[in-house]
């Protein structure tokens, strides 16, 4: 607004300093107000951040669950970034992780004589085309009518949800299993190796594999010149003949088929079955880890480790009393403050009142 | 006979829509001044658990109400400021404010789950109206949320297409270019209409913890934020068809818990509660399409920021 006290001024490059500068400050500044929260209902901030730093880094138990827990992230937030890229805002990784577990499951427990080579095979097939097709329902009518699908691709996250608790606690329950909502363990065969000692599972190489594939595809193949542009500039991607509705079920079908191989991931290389509760909302960190890594997939990978420490300290407090949604909380606020620290990479910002032009 | 089966779940549908109504009121409000505020859902449980803690603290529904409006306006407020001065990304913005709301909720809330509110808001009879045969049963034997959603609709409605104020509500969301150019503050405008839709949704978070539920549980409103949001294509943006929108998904919402206390009926519960998800999508395909054929759509300007210095 013209003479008021804040003024900003277009920058014509994003600065690349504030590019970094930006999210370790949002960090910080999201740890200044879970820490007035924690101070206001009882607890000691600095403590509560140092022994969550401690459960992190003190051990390798923690470190090692720190990788483990990066592994679905990665997945996750690789599959949301390519989406987010064509401006598809697909925040249903949630839903197609369960529904990539599903699949997954569904192969293990079907046919438990399988042998590994076959078996972890067509179970990632499984959970790649499960996850993909349920990323499929939404871009459809995107596709066909423009339907929004930020409510579609969230509505199918409750619907895969339970669906997966219909089966775990009904037909799919193991009835040696106490109860508990759970499946029956999957055969040996159906597990994914371990680096011995830790629970680091061959799902992390699926990761990286993925994110060098999709750089690869983004930035030296014609169809992910296609996505950026598309995502850069929707009219001039029209006007260069790009097919928009083609591309926006092919990328809805990629996402969707990272996020299954994430839930794949998760029930071959951690618990060896289905339950409830699969995932405490790797799906939504998804999305702030794209954005924070600004859609890049060497970043993504790089952050999905910084908030599954996040993850893994906030498990080590939860004894002493910290309420788990402390973890949540910090997210939120992280994503709010970058950005709102983003318009500092494209303007400079004036105190005081600027020159008449 | 019949008619008392119609009666109850016609009123249970009224209930249950009224939380819905409340945040799609709120997200008309934002989304018709141009902004599209996603973290509805977030906002709904700032104002459930600031409501809930206000209310079992003073033992007064009305403080916790009014703490709820506040609480979730202020969390309107910050993404305002984002999305509006900052001119941060809509969409990631509303989804950070529901990470942000969801958590912040579950944090406050923790000590408050399970814990009994001691007055909740009751249901009143309005005398005369309430002994009018079928429609005073129905309609007129709910707590005071309710009767205010009454009012506050046809306000509203009033407000967009009859008022000078309204004309420049929906002239900032369709051109504010225009708007401004004809001197209103495009900017003060949609802060107040973005904070006060916030306070809407809070209100239908609160109705939820004071007097639908009445109890704090983590996650509680369980995707009625963005069915509120899917609501408002289906109402295009109209505060009336919002109203009989909501009804209908209160009805489902009704119908579930009431085929689940039904134990003849096999049909397991986790199918029927997919039921009110699958129906948003259901009907948020049919009224995209409806608004495709008939050439009605969302607000102009919505989501996109405003800019001055790119007129």
């Amino acid at each position: 607004m013209a003479g008021s006290f804040l003024t900003w001024e277009k920058r014509l490059e994003p600065s690349r300093v504030m590019v970094v500068i930006v999210p370790v400050l949002a960090v910080f500044m999201a740890l200044l107000v879970g820490g007035i929260f924690l101070a206001a209902t009882g607890f000691s901030p600095l403590k509560v951040y140092q022994d969550m730093l401690n459960g992190v880094i003190g051990s390798k138990y923690g470190l090692s669950e720190t990788v483990v827990k990066a592994i679905p992230l990665m997945l996750t937030g690789l599959g949301v970034s390519i989406a987010f890229r064509m401006l598809l805002w697909n925040i249903g990784a949630e839903g197609q992780f369960y529904m990539g577990a599903f699949g997954a499951s569904w192969v293990a427990l079907t046919f438990p004589h399988l042998p590994a080579y076959i078996m972890l095979p067509a179970m990632l097939v499984a959970g790649v085309i499960m996850g993909g097709l349920w990323a499929l329902l939404p871009a459809l009518p995107r596709a066909k009518w423009g339907v929004n699908e930020v409510i579609t691709t969230l509505m199918l996250n409750y619907v895969a949800i339970l669906w997966v608790d219909y089966l775990v606690y009904g037909p799919w329950k193991d009835p040696k299993g106490f109860n508990f909502p759970l499946t029956a363990p999957f055969s040996k065969a159906a597990t994914l190796p371990v680096i011995a000692g830790t629970r680091v599972h061959l799902g992390l190489v699926f990761a990286l594999v993925a994110a060098i594939l999709l750089a690869i595809t983004l930035w030296r193949t014609r169809w992910g010149y296609e996505i950026r542009v598309s995502g850069e500039s929707p009219r001039a991607a029209r006007y260069a003949g790009i097919k928009i509705e083609r591309n926006i079920i092919l990328v809805m079908l990629l996402s969707g088929a990272l996020a299954g191989l994430a839930g794949m991931s998760e029930v071959a290389g951690i618990t060896h079955r289905l339950q409830h509760g699969i995932s405490p909302g790797y799906g939504y960190t998804a999305i702030i880890i794209a954005w924070l890594a600004k859609l890049h997939p060497a970043a993504i990978i790089l952050v999905s480790f910084f908030f599954s420490g996040l993850i893994v300290g906030g498990y080590s407090v939860q004894t002493a009393g910290v309420p788990a949604a402390t973890v949540s909380m910090l997210q939120g606020a992280i994503l709010f403050f970058v950005l709102g620290g983003e318009i500092l990479t494209r303007y400079r910002l004036h105190f005081g009142r600027k020159e008449a032009k | 006979m019949e008619n008392s089966v119609w009666i109850a779940a016609l009123a249970a549908a009224i209930t249950a829509g009224t939380p819905i109504l409340y945040a799609a009121l709120g997200e008309i409000l934002a989304e018709r001044a141009g902004v599209l505020n996603l973290g509805v859902e977030g906002m709904m449980l700032v104002g459930a658990v600031s409501g809930f803690m206000v209310a079992v603290r003073t033992g007064s529904p009305w403080l916790g109400f009014l703490v709820a409006l506040l609480a979730a306006g202020f969390t309107a407020a910050i993404f305002a400021f984002l999305t509006i001065t900052l001119r941060a990304n809509q969409v990631v913005t509303g989804l950070a404010l529901t990470i942000f709301g969801t958590g912040l909720s579950g944090f406050l809330g923790k000590p408050y789950v399970g814990v009994p509110l001691p007055v909740s808001f009751k249901a009143v009879a309005i005398p005369g109206l309430a002994n009018i045969p079928f429609i005073g049963p129905v309609l007129f034997r709910h707590d005071p949320l309710v009767y205010l959603t009454y009012i506050l609709v046809p306000c509203l409605w009033y407000y967009f297409y009859r008022t000078r104020p309204g004309l420049n509500l929906r002239a900032i969301g369709e051109n504010p270019a225009a708007a401004d150019a004809l001197g209103v503050n495009v900017f003060a405008l949609r802060y107040l209409y973005v904070i006060m839709g916030g306070m809407l949704a809070g209100a239908g978070g609160a109705f939820l913890s004071l007097a639908y539920a009445p109890s704090w549980l983590e996650n509680m409103t369980a995707g009625r934020g963005w069915i509120a949001v899917a609501l408002v294509i289906f109402a295009v943006w109209d505060p009336v068809k919002a109203l009989l929108g909501s009804y209908l998904f209160g009805g489902v919402d009704a119908l579930t818990y009431t085929l689940q206390a039904a134990t003849k009926i096999s049909i397991p519960s986790f199918f029927l509660k997919m039921l009110p998800y699958v129906l948003t999508l259901v009907v948020l395909i049919i009224a995209t399409r409806q608004t495709l054929v008939k050439h009605i759509g969302a607000p102009g300007a919505l989501s996109i920021p405003y800019d001055r210095e790119e007129r």
